[in-house]
């Protein structure tokens, strides 16, 4: 019986294999599906990242649909999407709201400083406490939040013109906001 | 017309592969020397038939033959012959047959240097490589041709994938398959022992030098890997604990322990099944990585486009051999524990503990891979296991091993002699003293101190047995190969914990903006940005940076970095790196900044990075220089001293 041990452990190991090979067969590999969607947002109370005194909570940015975009000073991406967040952010027609995530206020203010600061405000989040409840895992990613504060969709990864004109603007829509005729 | 010849000479492979199977298989069996004799013609002629499939590839990417799909894939008209000769095994169909030529490689240098064992156990060996020859080349054939074509054919190929441009990828993959492939060798031998009824551990002393090779090969693959993902790519990092990297890890611990097994079942007799048990694991981890690599179960940074009908042959191959090989060894195993007892302290107890201890992190490492998977299967939702989970887990398990590796050599076989363990204890523990204390007089962290803790301490204990066998030994008998691979391997692991420990701790990053003219202090260094003009190359364009690097106003280093755009329209970081012994500088190219040719630069100072993969040369070189040890040439093991002796006689050897 001992023996056997070994065998029945690789039996189940191939048929955890033969099951994720189906589950990838059925579904899209690359959507990392965000068990927020459909969910009110997390409530957040976070400082502004230009005016530490004061605080934005979820509550002040209800009423009006809105981007929130988790960014850094450190991450690599983020220059990445940066230019398209520069490019687009007027055409979009909804506020941006920056979303500093582990990051030191004066390395985030010096970047947006260097490269243009795209957002209508921006909040910090050094300690990522809140970014928990949001379930970032990286930078950048963006969440779609509308009037009720609901989150409406997730991207994670770098937005690029593609990702903007193909999923985040026919969501938009959907929320009965008009991006521009570009996108 | 040529690449179909290529294909032919494939389909002539698999018929050869597959009488290299059966006849000499149904020979031992039967007991017919004819049949058993086929084994090594019709390795031989598989070899010859791969090669030219092979080399039929080659000759198409190096004429630009771009009627064949493959080749306009990975190839394009700009790419330098270099890259065109290793772009054969760029993307998964080349790569594939690159696995089954080295698998031919072994399996010739077996049937050539195999006249010592005896008939019907190196036809079983024979036919069990064939066995896996069969799987590969029938996978290849089936759903990874790499000669379809591609009619009409383009005026340019789409050129290889520029992460793979670079000279790393010219020897990466050969060495890492050395290693992945090698563990069939010593697969085949446990096959063939338990198809014999193992009744006898010589076949494990026949095995030894050639696991030790394969683990050589692995242990060279994955530095070279580590190496290239930090040099050339410009992730900063030595190790990421993505799942293909995972992939190569684990066959190599199980393959480390493996080795230590098989010499307490060679010099003992003991460990039998483990040792069996261990020789199927390795191999089986071989062919999971390349399931998990290419089946797409799993997303990576490094996987290969997936196919679902490639993951489900896998799948369905790795089902037969592996659970028949585990059927087989849970039906022929032998029932009772053999060999020679052993105290609770003697080297056997301690390459038990090791060993448990390495299969341990082999089966941590397997269930964090796995665990997005578990995760889908549960409906948990995606989740993936990062490197908090993998480091910390690893660093426990593998600290006992550490504490153990000074004494390894010390306890005799059998019943270790405890005054002189201790005596080892107290020596070691304190140099190990001695250099935490300048460690931490010197400012390290707690992981400096401890990574200097660590390497003195393995350190000491190297020093220390080789003194001993200098003065006790008699001449000339003093370092048999193995022992000597032994001990500088063991030397590696010191040098690769003073190295990844301390460059862990020491490092200083820096994603820093820098005008022209304008310097940022990293560490000692004080690194001047000198501005970026562009540079071509064969197949790319490149913004090319200058840096130059100051210690007290003394130039040490002029760099440059470059970020290529190839002909593709692909961005590709290339780092640059001052290497030295005591440190490297690094820097990579960011993004310009504004109008004034201000650039986002990443600045690293890695404090002995170099040692970490210098200790892995040290361990490759190890099991390189074990496995030329004369004694394990031998067929009959009466002919030859076996240790075990309580006085410390000339054939006393190395675990």
């Amino acid at each position: 019986m001992n023996r056997l041990l070994p065998l029945a452990g690789f039996l189940l190991l191939v048929t955890l294999f033969g099951y994720g090979l189906w589950w990838n067969a059925h579904h899209d590999v690359t959507a990392v599906p965000s068990p927020l969607i459909g969910k009110p947002a997390p409530a957040f109370d976070l400082p502004r990242l230009h005016h530490p005194a004061l605080r934005v909570t979820k509550a002040d940015l209800l009423g009006k649909p809105y981007l929130l975009n988790v960014f850094a000073s450190w991450c690599f991406a983020c220059g990445d999407e940066h230019p398209v967040l520069m490019a687009e952010v007027h055409e979009l027609g909804l506020p941006l709201i920056g979303y500093d995530y582990k990051d030191k206020p004066a390395d985030a203010r010096a970047w947006l400083t260097a490269r243009g600061d795209p957002y209508t405000l921006v909040v910090t989040d050094q300690s990522g406490d809140t970014a928990i409840n949001f379930g970032v895992y990286g930078a950048p990613e963006t969440f779609l939040i509308d009037a009720d504060g609901i989150i409406r969709y997730k991207h994670i990864g770098p937005l690029t013109p593609g990702v903007i004109r193909d999923q985040l603007a026919p969501q938009l829509r959907k929320l009965g906001v008009q991006p521009a005729p570009g996108i | 017309m040529i690449p179909e010849l290529g294909e032919v000479a494939l389909i002539l492979a698999l018929l050869l592969a597959l009488v290299q199977c059966v006849l000499p298989l149904l020979g031992a069996w039967r007991n017919n020397a004819a049949l058993m004799a086929v084994a090594r013609p019709a390795a031989a002629g598989q070899f010859v038939f791969v090669a030219i499939s092979f080399a039929v590839l080659t000759w198409a990417f190096m004429t630009q033959d771009f009627s064949v799909a493959y080749v306009a894939q990975n190839s394009n008209l700009s790419l330098p012959w270099y890259y065109r000769f290793s772009a054969v095994w760029g993307a998964h169909e080349g790569s594939l047959l690159l696995w089954i030529l080295i698998l031919n490689v072994w399996t010739v240098a077996l049937a050539a240097f195999s006249g010592h064992l005896p008939p019907k156990f190196a036809a079983r060996v024979l036919g069990v490589l064939g066995f896996v020859s069969v799987g590969f080349l029938l996978f290849t054939l089936f759903t990874s041709s790499p000669f379809g074509r591609l009619l009409p054919a383009p005026g340019n190929g789409m050129d290889l994938n520029p992460v793979l441009q670079d000279p790393g990828l010219i020897i990466h993959p050969p060495m890492l398959y050395m290693g992945y492939v090698g563990f069939s060798v010593a697969f085949a031998f446990a096959i063939a022992a338990l198809l014999g009824g193992a009744l006898d551990d010589d076949w494990v002393r026949w095995a030894r030098p050639w696991t030790n090779f394969a683990w050589a090969f692995l242990t060279a693959g994955i530095v070279l890997g580590s190496w290239w993902s930090y040099a050339e790519l410009g992730w900063g990092g030595w190790w990421f604990w993505d799942p293909v990297e995972n992939a190569s890890f684990m066959p190599w611990l199980i393959g480390t322990a493996l080795i230590h097994a098989q010499a307490v079942t060679e010099k003992r007799g003991g460990l039998r099944a483990w040792t069996l048990l261990l020789s199927i694991f390795a191999f089986s981890l071989s062919l999971l990585g390349t399931f998990l690599v290419r089946s797409g179960v799993l997303t990576s940074v490094h996987a290969f486009a997936s196919d679902p009908r490639r993951g489900v042959y896998i799948l369905m191959f790795l089902g037969v051999v592996v659970g028949g090989s585990l059927l087989i060894y849970a039906l022929r195993a032998p029932k009772v524990a053999g060999g020679k007892p052993f105290a609770l302290l003697s080297r056997e107890t301690l390459i038990v503990i090791g060993n448990l201890m390495l299969t341990a992190a082999a089966a941590m490492v397997l269930i964090g891979t796995l665990y997005p998977l578990v995760g889908d299967a549960f409906h948990l939702g995606r989740v993936s296991v990062g490197p908090p989970y993998f480091g910390s887990l690893f660093i426990l398990l593998m600290a006992p091993v550490v504490l153990l590796i000074p004494f390894g050599p010390f306890a005799r076989w059998g019943k270790a002699d405890g005054t002189a363990l201790w005596r080892v204890l107290l020596i070691a523990g304190a140099v190990a003293l001695l250099g935490g204390i300048l460690a931490l007089l010197l400012g390290g962290d707690a992981r400096a101190v401890l990574g200097t803790v660590a390497a003195c301490y393995v350190g000491a204990g190297v020093v220390l047995y080789a003194r001993k066998r200098w003065r006790e030994a008699p001449a000339g008998r003093r370092y048999p190969a193995e022992m000597v691979g032994m001990l500088v391997a063991h030397a590696g692991v010191g040098v690769f914990l003073a190295g990844a420990l301390l460059t862990t701790a020491l490092s200083v990053e820096r994603d820093v903006r820098l005008d022209p003219g304008q310097s940022q202090r990293i560490g000692a260094y004080d690194f001047r940005f000198d501005g970026v003009h562009e540079v071509r190359g064969p197949n790319w364009t490149a913004q090319q940076g200058r840096l130059t690097v100051l210690h007290d106003g003394a130039v040490v280093a002029v760099m440059h970095p470059q970020k290529r755009v190839y002909s593709g329209g692909q961005v590709q970081t290339k780092a640059s790196v001052s290497a030295g012994v005591m440190r490297d500088l690094y820097v990579a190219l960011g993004e310009p900044l504004g109008d004034h040719g201000a650039w986002a630069l990443r600045l690293y100072d890695k404090p002995f990075v170099r040692w970490l993969w210098f200790g892995g040369v040290l361990m490759m070189l190890g099991g390189f220089i074990t496995s030329g040890d004369r004694r394990f040439r031998a067929r009959n093991a009466r002919a030859m001293p076996v240790s075990g002796t309580a006085t410390l006689a000339p054939r006393e050897s190395a675990a």
